[in-house]
């Protein structure tokens, strides 16, 4: 079967990932607003996967595949639980922006 | 060579929509760049022949987790664009971060490039179909059976949780 690694080599997609990976804390870091700091750690999450399945198929190995396969797992619970806590913070202060959140320095 | 070419096209689609997904300020926007970033990373999964994976991909992150995504920008009536602005510092201060990770990053999978990573060599054997990636979740002795049973808790505990969260609390 062909693939893709036949014909460009496994480091474009180190570099795909790796970019990806750092727009993601790009947009941890720039946004305060809450749902898009969600957004930014799922394509954080995705960059890693990518880069599983890239390595899954270039030792050709399944291993990889399935431990992607718990990686979304656990995306999907993150993003259920995190997206409640940002709906009852959105219940108490009335915004989703991360600066309101001081209550804790005193 | 069609491969290569569908290859920059796809990457360049991803990065560009991952990166409009940050920068556009209505978040249904956002979500929508998000949407297809995630379609173009399934389309990465089907260039490595890896079709159950991406189907999965393209069901969890496209279907289950942007909707709920959608789901709660549309509760809590975000898009009036009202996000005050950030002081120009700290933008700065996450450019900056920015391009010392990716510098960081990217140097090291260059260095790697050079010396550490050999050619990729086809065997031909079959590592990646269903019935083999099934084989290894399952099998009886070295599979992953015990994390997979590990995954329903951890799904059944995020279903609790949420529900216990963003349920109205009552006023006493």
């Amino acid at each position: 079967m062909q693939n893709i690694l036949q014909e460009i080599g496994i480091h474009n997609y180190l570099f795909l990932s790796a970019l990806l990976f750092c727009i993601g804390i790009f947009g941890v870091l720039y946004r305060r607003n809450a749902i898009v700091m969600f957004m930014s750690i799922e394509i954080m999450l995705n960059a890693v996967n990518l880069l599983f399945v890239a390595f899954s198929t270039y030792h050709q190995d399944a291993q990889g595949q399935v431990f992607v396969f718990f990686s979304m797992a656990v995306a999907a619970a993150e993003v259920a639980v995190g997206l409640a806590i940002v709906v009852s913070i959105y219940r108490n202060m009335g915004s989703i922006d991360i600066d309101n959140l001081k209550n804790l320095k005193g | 060579m069609s491969l290569t070419i569908l290859f920059y096209i796809l990457a360049a689609i991803t990065l560009a929509t991952a990166f409009l997904t940050i920068i556009s300020r209505n978040t249904i926007h956002s979500a929508i760049y998000l949407v297809i970033c995630f379609f173009s990373i399934g389309g990465h999964y089907l260039m490595f022949n890896a079709q159950f994976l991406a189907i999965v991909h393209i069901i969890v992150y496209a279907g289950a987790i942007m909707v709920l995504f959608l789901f709660t920008v549309m509760l809590m009536n975000l898009n009036k664009e009202d996000e005050p602005h950030k002081p120009i510092l700290s933008k700065l201060a996450a450019v900056i971060s920015l391009c010392l990770v990716a510098l960081v990053l990217l140097a090291a999978f260059i260095k790697a490039q050079q010396t550490v990573i050999p050619e990729y060599v086809a065997s031909g054997e079959d590592y990646q179909s269903i019935k083999v990636l099934g084989q290894v979740l399952l099998d009886d002795k070295n599979g992953f059976m015990v994390p997979f049973e590990f995954a329903s808790i951890l799904l059944l505990v995020a279903m609790v949780g949420a529900v216990l969260l963003s349920k109205k609390e009552k006023l006493n």
